[in-house]
């Protein structure tokens, strides 16, 4: 069986989480068997459901008050628990930091294989190899997956997920909860709310030091709300505190792959392309013709950024 | 206090990736190593809490000879002694499992180390080290204080961030801000040429293997559009890329 580790926000099941459950069903296909969901929150019956119509045949949800808020070593421990009473042997989680810490926890205590950034379906014909993205999208690398538990977590974008009409079967876990993983004491969270998550977004507009100062931030997001897109800035700008350091995109920042990357007065140093370099579609907007990000992109427009985003603004709004 | 950090050695993030031998192994010919960029904040904010409430580092590497200039660099910046795993660091479990098993020999209050080293980028090796251990472990941390046996931490949460605070020991993967990067001076650097550094083996095997290295398909020629007419690009979205 494969097991899918599933992030729920707010209720809903992460759209990350559903290309996971996709990907675990399309695995599952390969190997003869079927694709359960792990659902650890608080979510109703009918939204787990919607499990099935990405292929899990099973949603098991674990649904204790103490797992309202994420929490990585209450949720690994759910997990490697599932694992042994499930007996799976490969767990499917959509990559994210939160994850990550989830999965390296159960990975710990199950002894598994953990890969991440994996960026295709595994090939079974010689064991269990994967596909996965190295040097922060640089490179890839064919890796052999020994393990008798072998977890992946799986890059946005990697699978595009066709939904079908079935459903999953929900069933309520009530996995043991030890007091020492709620040892850590949460004081304050600060969050964005109304905003589009970043590393979830299918398109981002970026912007760089060609954008002059936060003031200047408005036609940047104007285009962002015209497209429903995130927004997302480059190292510099979060250092000089004029975007909040969660839309740091790069090397050491957030690394995103959408459909649409749109980046405006970044020059594309090395490290920022690092984090964008598996977008689908790269679009730059700068004024010097040089900028190196133009050699990695797809479209380009040499140009003031306070003159083409109103234009890009209006021909979005036009065409809705 | 005790405080374990540990580095990687990874090539400098503006390298030219390549791979030799069938592309079976990666081209380090004209490579610069450095130590890995995240592990380079968790070693400047163990500095500090040295420098502000005293306290020992031993840097730990998990890797061949070659990483020897990284961990004399980090002695240099300020660590106390090291220690070297002879072993390539090739699969996050068993890289774990080596940090798991100095940690548990040298009862660090402390183990700190980057959120996730720039080659593999898997972001789990401390997560399965504070399994092992039995401690608690929080990524990415972007903010650390210790005040006695409380650590007090900012941590990155998708579209913000999280205080929290959790009793001694912990494990931690860490990122920027938690402090800037540091350079050593000329002191450090003679001091770190007789500072400690002991190999041991490794233990166990790992659980993952590479057995091909590839590069991206080159990218096409990217197709340029007049600033004035910039409105042509929404059309190119959606009709050409189909992104929109």
């Amino acid at each position: 069986m494969i097991l899918i580790f599933t992030e729920i926000a707010d209720g809903a099941i992460k759209k990350s989480s559903l290309e996971a459950i996709y990907y675990g069903s399309k695995v599952a296909e390969m190997m003869g068997t079927t694709a359960t969901a792990l659902a650890i929150g608080s979510a109703d019956a009918a939204e787990l459901a919607k499990a099935g119509n990405y292929g899990a045949t099973k949603v098991l949800h674990a649904a204790d008050a103490k797992l309202a808020n994420p929490n990585s070593m209450a949720y690994a421990s759910v997990l490697a628990e599932t694992v042994k009473n499930t007996g799976a042997k490969v767990v499917v989680a959509a990559k994210s930091s939160f994850a990550d810490a989830v999965t390296a926890r159960a990975a710990g205590a199950l002894k598994a294989a953990v890969v991440g950034n994996v960026t295709e379906l595994p090939n079974l014909s010689n064991g269990f190899q994967v596909k996965v993205s190295i040097f922060t999208g640089k490179a890839f690398a064919d890796v052999n997956v020994n393990g008798d538990v072998k977890i992946l977590a799986i890059k946005k974008n990697v699978v595009a997920p066709v939904e079908s009409s079935d459903s999953a079967s929900v069933e309520s876990i009530s996995p043991i909860l030890a007091d020492n993983l709620f040892a850590a004491k949460v004081t304050e969270t600060i969050k964005a709310t109304g905003t589009i998550s970043l590393p979830e977004a299918d398109l981002v507009v970026s912007g760089g030091r060609g954008m002059k100062g936060p003031e200047h931030w408005q036609p940047l997001l104007d285009l962002a709300d015209a497209l429903g897109a995130a927004t997302a800035c480059s190292k510099p700008v979060s250092d000089l505190d004029w975007r909040p350091h969660h839309e740091h995109v790069g090397q050491t920042g957030v690394k995103v792959s959408p459909n649409l990357y749109i980046a405006c007065g970044i020059s594309g140093a090395i490290q920022h392309l690092a984090g964008v370099n598996s977008s689908k579609v790269l679009v730059v907007i700068n004024k010097d013709p040089e900028a190196p990000f133009f050699k990695a992109a797809d479209y380009g427009i040499v140009g003031d950024v306070f003159e083409v985003l109103p234009k890009l603004t209006k021909a979005v709004l036009a065409s809705k | 206090m005790k405080i374990l950090v540990c580095i990687s050695s990874v090539p400098d993030t503006t390298s030219k990736i390549s791979f030799t031998d069938g592309d079976t192994k990666l081209n380090k010919a004209g490579v610069t190593y450095i130590i890995g960029p995240y592990d380079d904040y968790a070693l400047a904010r163990a500095v500090e809490l040295k420098e502000q409430s005293g306290a020992t580092i031993t840097v730990l590497n998990v890797g061949g000879a070659d990483a020897e200039p990284q961990i004399r660099k980090a002695l240099a910046i300020g660590a106390d002694d090291a220690i070297r795993v002879d072993v390539e660091p090739t699969d996050s479990f068993f890289v774990a499992e080596q940090i798991a098993a100095v940690a548990k020999e040298g009862n660090y209050d402390l183990i700190l180390m980057g959120r996730e080293t720039s080659d593999y980028n898997s972001g789990v090796v401390h997560g399965i080290v504070g399994e092992m251990l039995g401690i608690p472990s929080f990524s990415p941390v972007m903010q650390l204080d210790v005040n006695g046996n409380e650590a007090s931490m900012t941590r990155e949460i998708e579209g913000g961030k999280e205080k929290l605070t959790a009793s001694l020991p912990l494990v931690l993967g860490c990122q920027e801000p938690i402090a800037e990067w540091k350079i050593p001076n000329m002191r450090g650097i003679m001091t770190a040429r007789t500072k400690p550094l002991k190999v041991i083996p490794a233990a166990g095997a790992a659980l993952t293997s590479t057995e091909k290295y590839s590069l991206p398909a080159p990218k096409g020629a990217c197709k340029m559009i007049p600033a004035e007419e910039a409105e042509k690009l929404i059309e190119l979205l959606k009709t050409e890329a189909k992104v929109l």
